[in-house]
């Protein structure tokens, strides 16, 4: 085990998580608004923002699939030794983490059951830039319209047509971090 | 009380808890099942909104409790001491100042902001449960849209009294898709349900999280012929003069004498503040001494 | 003038002055300590222990002083410790077949290997009120006899050899955990069982007795009750072994019930089960018959609509620390939701008399 999979942890993991709930919460309150988390500092090519959401959400209650290059032996162990998130394939992944086209089909997901549509993946998606502009974002938590960099626009327009079934994403770039959730309709500008 | 985690819940039950927050703004005002804990306060009394506050405070917040729009009612105050204690954060009856306010039964007269969020303590979190008494028949009703029954209940209480005859508890309709029970405030409170800020549900003995994020479009059931109606007592606040609060109706004297005030006690205050007085008040540094 | 009465604060720390005191009583009486309650009303412990779902009668003994002996305050107060405490680990399901018994019965057979052990029981006491213990009279010690060598089998075994009795399959699966998390139904049986041994003895006790007299008959005999010690084992992966690290009284009810048999299965009796924290055997026996009246739909049994049979209402509404804060809330201030029916009440009236008006006026 390395020593860089001991370190990166919250310092005050209280107060810490505490903070970076409340800034998932409004951006998923929130879609297409951006926001600063910071806490953890996870071995690449983790972002922290991503490993921050980890550590905030996940714990031996929560399957985790590593897509693409997160799939590494660094990211395993960190994820293993300071969430103690079992590492599963998609299927039964609550949290999915890595880039677009490495998560993608995106059928491969849970979205949840007419009873129980919560029971569905979150996915975390690592992106090269995060800017609140590009599609048009409408629905539950946007006053009029938002905007944000989504990686395409037909997959999140199916998964709304979903609803109340459907994935929800966390955007991630750096220490910055965006929400889309399956409430949201999306069209492209 | 030192001896426990920051705002009394281990770390792992809030997350537990904040999974079922960020569904619940996913799939706007669909009952997610949460584990709840059991509090050391009774269940029925603000259980579930104090593990959802517990898991969204932040040592910098500044809390807010009110029980029927009230500051100084004893379950408020009990909650407030327990939050004082276990998170060692401000503590406020402004609700401006307020980042967080946890309520039972009333929304703040004040138009929340962006930055706010408001926590509902509920007791029974399906709007359906009067209609049908069973969990699995319920669950199954909101998965098929299937809500005539409550349409039906409305219309029977329209051609027996000419009115629908639910007063609090008033159902809402979320975003076109689910019929969701707001908590028991007064329906003149249901048109405020669509604002600026983050609205949370928590009903812990029943074990469920919803939520409404902004903005989200909430319409009270209703039929054409029969508009949804907010109602309050038809006076003006006894002590601020106030004519648009929600009020309440306090017996004054043995020969039953009435006077009616403000139920959101922060709202009145700083309307005396702002020197507005009502019928039967005094000016406000009066009263004060 | 009006000015709203404040002050609520200080009245909340008032009253919690006065409840220690009135908790406390006369001064002048010698304080209870926790070991005689532990020692002296141990089945109150025992009771708390059981529906607080956690095994310590040291602390269940405090909860009961707290809570001045109201045994649903005392269960309360375990359950809210209960909540804080860390897991450090899960046990090997126990072997009731090695109990150490204090008492085993059957109704069923006049005897068995193993014996008739009738133990520390009220059974067959003549309920006169002893006037020698309000003089604090010292006790004659009990005859003792040498314990039985070896284990003390089930009596259910006996009827299994013979394929009397409908085999249970033991599921190796992990049992969902009632306290972590939300319940979903239709349960399991391990769920229905978890929720029946911590569930209120007066409503589970009701309930049983409802099935005897025909809501639901299932015509239990107690097959075997049996009370005592069983060790308690958990793996240590770190030293690759298993280890006792205690043991735990707890009372054990298999009931034989009648079948009948159905279009796939020969007639054959069937049982129900209750497990229960310390000597509870009123509840252990209680829970054996609602165990059984709610496998109707496995046993391919008819629904006869009965209250112990509905597994929403008996699961949903067993647990009283749930059931009493939900009745006790409605001491809290409802007054805005009563203005609001004030006010629908009055514009009701207001329209009917209305409308009679015109009518009369027609």
């Amino acid at each position: 085990m390395q020593t860089d999979t001991l370190s990166g942890a919250f310092a005050a993991p209280p107060v810490d998580a505490a903070h970076a709930f409340r800034a998932v919460m409004r951006v998923m309150a929130r879609p297409g608004t951006i926001e600063a988390v910071t806490g953890a500092t996870p071995p690449a090519p983790l972002s922290v923002a991503a490993g921050t959401v980890l550590l905030t959400l996940c714990d031996p209650e929560t399957p985790v699939y590593l897509a693409g290059d997160a799939d590494c032996a660094a990211v395993r162990d960190w994820i293993t030794f300071h969430t103690g998130a079992p590492l599963v394939g998609r299927s039964e992944a609550m949290f999915a983490i890595g880039r677009w086209e490495a998560l993608l089909p995106r059928d491969d997901y849970a979205r949840g059951t007419p009873e129980y549509p919560d029971r569905s993946a979150t996915l975390i998606v690592e992106m090269e830039r995060l800017e609140a502009s590009g599609a048009r974002l409408i629905g539950p938590g946007i006053a009029d319209e938002a905007a944000l960099s989504l990686p395409e626009v037909a997959a999140f327009q199916a998964n709304a047509r979903a609803f109340p079934l459907g994935l929800d994403f966390l955007f991630t770039c750096g220490d910055r971090l965006a929400a889309l959730p399956r409430s949201t309709r999306v069209e492209a500008v | 009380m030192s001896d426990y985690n920051f705002a009394y819940l281990d770390e792992q039950t809030k997350r537990m808890i904040r999974r079922a927050i960020l569904k619940a703004l996913a799939i706007p005002g669909y009952q997610v099942p949460f584990a709840s804990r059991e509090m050391p306060m009774p269940y029925g009394w603000g259980t579930g909104g104090v593990q959802v506050s517990a898991a969204c405070l932040t040592p910098g917040d500044t809390f807010k409790v009110i029980d029927q729009g009230a500051d100084d009612t004893t379950n408020a105050i009990s909650i407030r001491k327990f939050f004082e204690k276990t998170a060692g954060i401000a503590t406020t009856e402004e609700t401006a100042q307020a980042s967080l306010i946890q309520t039972r039964h009333r929304i703040p007269e004040a138009a929340l902001s962006e930055d706010q969020i408001l926590v509902y303590q509920v007791p029974i979190p399906e709007p359906l449960r009067f209609l049908e008494p069973s969990e699995v028949e319920t669950r199954k009703m909101h998965s098929l849209e299937e809500y005539g029954l409550m349409h039906v209940k409305l219309y029977e209480d329209i051609s027996q009294h000419g009115a629908i005859a639910t007063a609090y508890a008033y159902p809402v309709k979320v975003e076109g898709r689910y019929v969701m029970d707001p908590s028991p405030i007064p329906k003149f409170d249901n048109p405020k349900l669509s604002m600026a800020a983050i609205q949370l549900f928590g009903a812990g003995r029943e074990q469920r999280i919803y939520a409404l994020p902004p903005h989200t479009r909430v319409v009270s059931l209703d039929f054409e012929d029969h508009p949804f109606e907010p109602s309050k007592a038809d006076h003006d606040c006894d002590l601020c003069g106030a004519s648009d609060s929600y009020l309440d109706e306090v017996i004054v004297d043995d020969a039953g004498g009435r006077m009616f005030v403000c139920s959101d006690t922060d709202y009145c205050r700083s309307r005396r503040a702002a020197n507005h007085v009502g019928a039967q008040g005094a000016p406000y540094e009066d009263a004060r001494a | 003038m009006y000015v709203a009465v404040k002050g609520g604060e200080r009245a909340i720390d008032n009253a919690h002055a006065w409840l220690a005191e009135e908790r406390r009583g006369d001064r002048a009486v010698a304080e209870l300590s926790v070991a005689q309650i532990r020692e002296q009303l141990s089945l109150a412990v025992n009771r708390v222990m059981a529906e607080g779902s956690l095994y310590d009668p040291d602390l269940a003994a405090l909860a009961i002083k707290q809570a001045r002996g109201d045994l649903i305050e005392a269960i309360f107060l375990i359950r809210a410790y209960r909540t804080t405490l860390p897991r450090f680990g899960v046990s090997h399901p126990v072997k009731t077949s090695a109990m150490r018994c204090d008492r085993r019965i059957s109704a069923t057979f006049k005897d068995a290997p193993g014996g008739q052990v009738l133990g520390p029981t009220f059974d067959y006491t003549h309920r006169l009120l002893d006037f020698k213990l309000a003089a604090e009279g010292e006790v004659a010690e009990a005859p003792e006899a040498a314990p039985q060598p070896g284990q003390t089998p089930h009596i259910m075994g006996y009827l299994n050899r013979e394929g009397l009795i409908k085999e249970e399959v033991p599921d190796e699966a992990t049992p969902p955990d009632l306290t972590r998390e939300p319940m979903e139904l239709p349960a399991t049986r391990a769920l229905r069982l978890q929720a029946l041994t911590r569930g209120d003895e007066g409503f589970i006790l009701s309930l049983a007795y409802s099935t005897q007299r025909g809501y639901a008959r299932n015509h239990a005999f107690v097959g075997e009750l049996r009370i005592g010690a069983v060790a308690v084992e958990i793996d240590i992966p770190e030293l690759g072994f298993t280890i006792e690290f205690g043991e735990v009284v707890l009372t054990e009810c298999e009931t034989v019930n009648q079948f009948k048999g159905s279009k796939t299965e020969l007639p054959q009796f069937t049982r129900g089960y209750g497990l229960v924290f310390g000597q509870t055997e009123r509840k252990a026996i209680a829970m054996a018959l609602v165990d059984r009246a709610l496998r109707w739909k496995e046993l391919g049994e008819e629904d006869q609509g009965a209250p112990a049979q509905d597994e929403e209402f008996v699961l949903m509404h067993a647990d009283n620390i749930q059931a009493t804060g939900f009745l006790e809330h409605i001491k809290l201030p409802h007054y805005v939701d009563f203005q609001s029916e004030l006010e629908l009440v009055r514009k009701l009236r207001r329209e009917a008399e209305g409308c009679a008006g015109q009518e009369v006026a027609e």
